[in-house]
């Protein structure tokens, strides 16, 4: 599996990463390598195989419907790297009506 | 015998007895740690580097309230008064908190992960947070953003990863316990190249509440410490349902201290015949079969085992672990805490953010992960990966009604030098090699030392056992222990200083 850039390209948009050109041109061959390597995995198990997800049994872990208290807003708005108004603020999304 | 090089277990009853009280041990601690691990921010090339940061404030005057409450006859812990290093995954609340990573550079969590609650409830004071690989992914701890740690035994080499600070704290007598935790080894691997114990509990077994997710399937945390009694202590502490980790096992957690002593004699030992053949260094070839020689020698029947789908845990594994890292670590986006990085819109904003607050081996995993789960290619990885870690559960299964333990080499080798591994993340994968089959099948798994090589670097043996049986590893190991008699105090020539009457 050898990967192009314009693929680690297409693969970092969707993972949000802004990767430089130098970035690039080091991971696709990384990447390839380990995905080759990782392929080992293909068609060894016959299709009546279920995949296991998690190694424990899971049950829908449901706890009694009640009110509790959530930790304090400010605490939690004081990590964030920009907040007015009890919000944490972005760039803005919608552009301004012309 | 100096302070620092007591076991937990000791300290314990010094404190109890009252030969020395809590600030003693807490002061005697944090004065190795000023002594041996260097400036957090700016560590020199002798410095271990195992700490990114020091609460030596709050843990003399936590030291202190243990002291004026065991004055007024108050009942404490077994381990009260014990130090601690905890591994910079778990939040604790108020205190610095990254993950080894730039991205969540001076982030002060609102709240203490369970394990952290545990620990506080016990009166084990915590002297620091431990330098890691960043978000727990490396077998070095050279993938931290804050500079790697060093291995008491080796200065030049690493301590193993991604618990390296862990370790290296342990085996540098900066504290006689501490926590990691272990994704695809990064408990066990770390203590064998540092001559210490590191126990990888059941999957569920402790919370995970509060711990910074690497790949929620795979992740457990669990103790390390320079003898397998005190890794038992630690872990009857932390071990336990948790209502606020959905994954927790709901039963109560079995006593793993009181039947530590019991024979071993009869049991059946299954050396995994996948896991020690090609690849692994002669040193660490050589001192498995001594341990192979001294299981017999404690009475134990040892014969061969097969886990016919071993070979294939690893590539699984690098399917699995990045698989679940893409999405885990889709959170840091610079909203809501840790880094930002300014761009004119939101998207360009989180992908700028984490372009620069990511490390290289955070950023392949996510590409690796998000290819993996990507349209078209989900049924050959993810899917894929799933089913080999089912054959992966059976082969265990199967195992396990043969004999009691498994055995292998916890790493195929030794402490290798720093920079040595970087630039090739599959040579880097492959030291974990033999401890991922448990992390896939969610069992028990220790890493005791088993001796040293030519070189005098240490060697781990790995114990295996069937689901919720971390007593019967903590048995085998302590028998093992005793057995072998492995001083775990660093020497050498490249070896940090150990204080005088120690080498002794």
């Amino acid at each position: 599996m050898a990967l192009s850039a314009e693929e680690v390209r297409y693969v970092a948009s969707l993972a949000r990463l802004a990767l430089s050109d130098d970035e690039v041109r080091r991971l696709a061959p990384q990447l390839s390598k380990i995905l080759e390597y990782a392929e080992q995995v293909g068609h060894v198990a016959a299709d009546d195989v279920v995949a296991t997800s998690h190694p424990y049994p899971l049950h829908n872990v449901l706890r009694e419907d009640r009110v509790e208290q959530s930790l304090p807003r400010e605490d939690l708005l004081a990590a964030a790297p920009a907040v007015e108004d009890d919000r944490f603020v972005v760039p803005r999304i919608v552009a301004e009506e012309g | 015998m100096e302070l620092i090089a007591r076991s937990a277990a000791e300290l314990a009853r010094l404190m109890a007895i009252g030969e020395v009280s809590a600030r003693e041990v807490v002061d005697a601690h944090l004065a190795r740690i000023a002594e041996v691990d260097g400036d957090p921010t700016g560590p020199g090339p002798r410095d271990i580097h195992a700490f990114l940061h020091v609460t030596a404030d709050a843990a003399r005057a936590h030291a202190a309230d243990i002291d004026a409450r065991r004055a007024r006859g108050e009942a404490l812990g077994d381990l009260a008064g014990v130090p601690l290093a905890l591994k910079d995954v778990f939040v604790t609340r108020g205190v610095p908190t990254t993950c080894g990573s730039r991205i969540l550079e001076g982030w002060r969590p609102p709240y203490d992960a369970t394990v952290v609650e545990r620990l506080r409830a016990a009166d084990v004071v915590v002297v620091g947070k431990t330098n890691m690989d960043e978000f727990a992914m490396g077998s070095s701890t050279e993938n931290s953003g804050y500079g790697p740690s060093r291995n008491p035994w080796d200065l030049d080499r690493v301590p193993g990863g991604s618990s390296g600070g862990s370790s290296a704290a342990v085996a540098a007598l900066q504290a006689p316990l501490a926590l990691g935790t272990d994704t695809g080894g990064s408990i066990r691997q770390p203590a064998a190249v540092t001559g210490t114990v590191g126990l990888k509990p059941t999957y569920g077994v402790v919370s995970r509440y509060g711990l910074i997710a690497f790949a929620s399937s795979l992740d457990q945390a669990g103790p390390m410490a320079r003898t397998v009694e005190d890794a038992a202590l630690l872990h009857q502490v932390i071990a336990g349902h948790d209502p606020r980790d959905s994954t927790s096992i709901p039963e109560p957690a079995p006593d793993v201290v009181a039947p530590l002593r019991d024979s071993i004699r009869g049991m059946r030992v299954g050396v995994v015949r996948e896991l020690g053949g090609e690849g692994y260094e002669p040193g660490v070839a050589a001192s498995f079969r001594d341990a192979l020689a001294t299981l017999e020698s404690l009475g134990t029947d040892v014969v061969e085992c097969s886990l016919p789908h071993a070979p294939l845990a690893l590539p699984a594994y690098y399917l699995i672990a990045p698989s679940e890292a893409s999405s885990n670590l889709a959170r840091y986006d610079g909203v809501r805490y840790g880094l930002r990085v300014d761009a004119p819109t939101t998207e360009e904003m989180n992908a700028a953010t984490r372009a620069h607050g990511f490390g290289a081996e955070v950023k392949r995993r996510i590409m690796i992960g998000t290819y993996a789960l990507s349209a078209g290619y989900f049924d050959a990885y993810y899917l894929q990966a799933g089913k080999v870690r089912t054959l992966v559960l059976r082969d265990f299964q199967a195992a396990f009604d043969e004999v009691d333990v498994l055995v292998s080499p916890t790493s195929p080798n030794v402490a290798f030098p720093i920079a040595e591994k970087v630039d090739d993340p599959l040579a880097m994968y492959l030291n974990d090699i033999a401890t991922v089959p448990a992390n896939l099948a969610g069992i028990p798994a220790i890493s005791v030392p088993s001796g040293l090589d030519d070189a005098g670097l240490p060697v781990g043996l790995q114990i295996m056992a069937p689901a919720l049986r971390e007593d019967v590893a903590l048995r085998v190991a302590w028998a093992f222990e005793q057995a072998s008699g492995f001083d775990p105090m660093p020497r050498g020539a490249n070896a940090v200083a150990v204080p005088g009457e120690v080498a002794a």
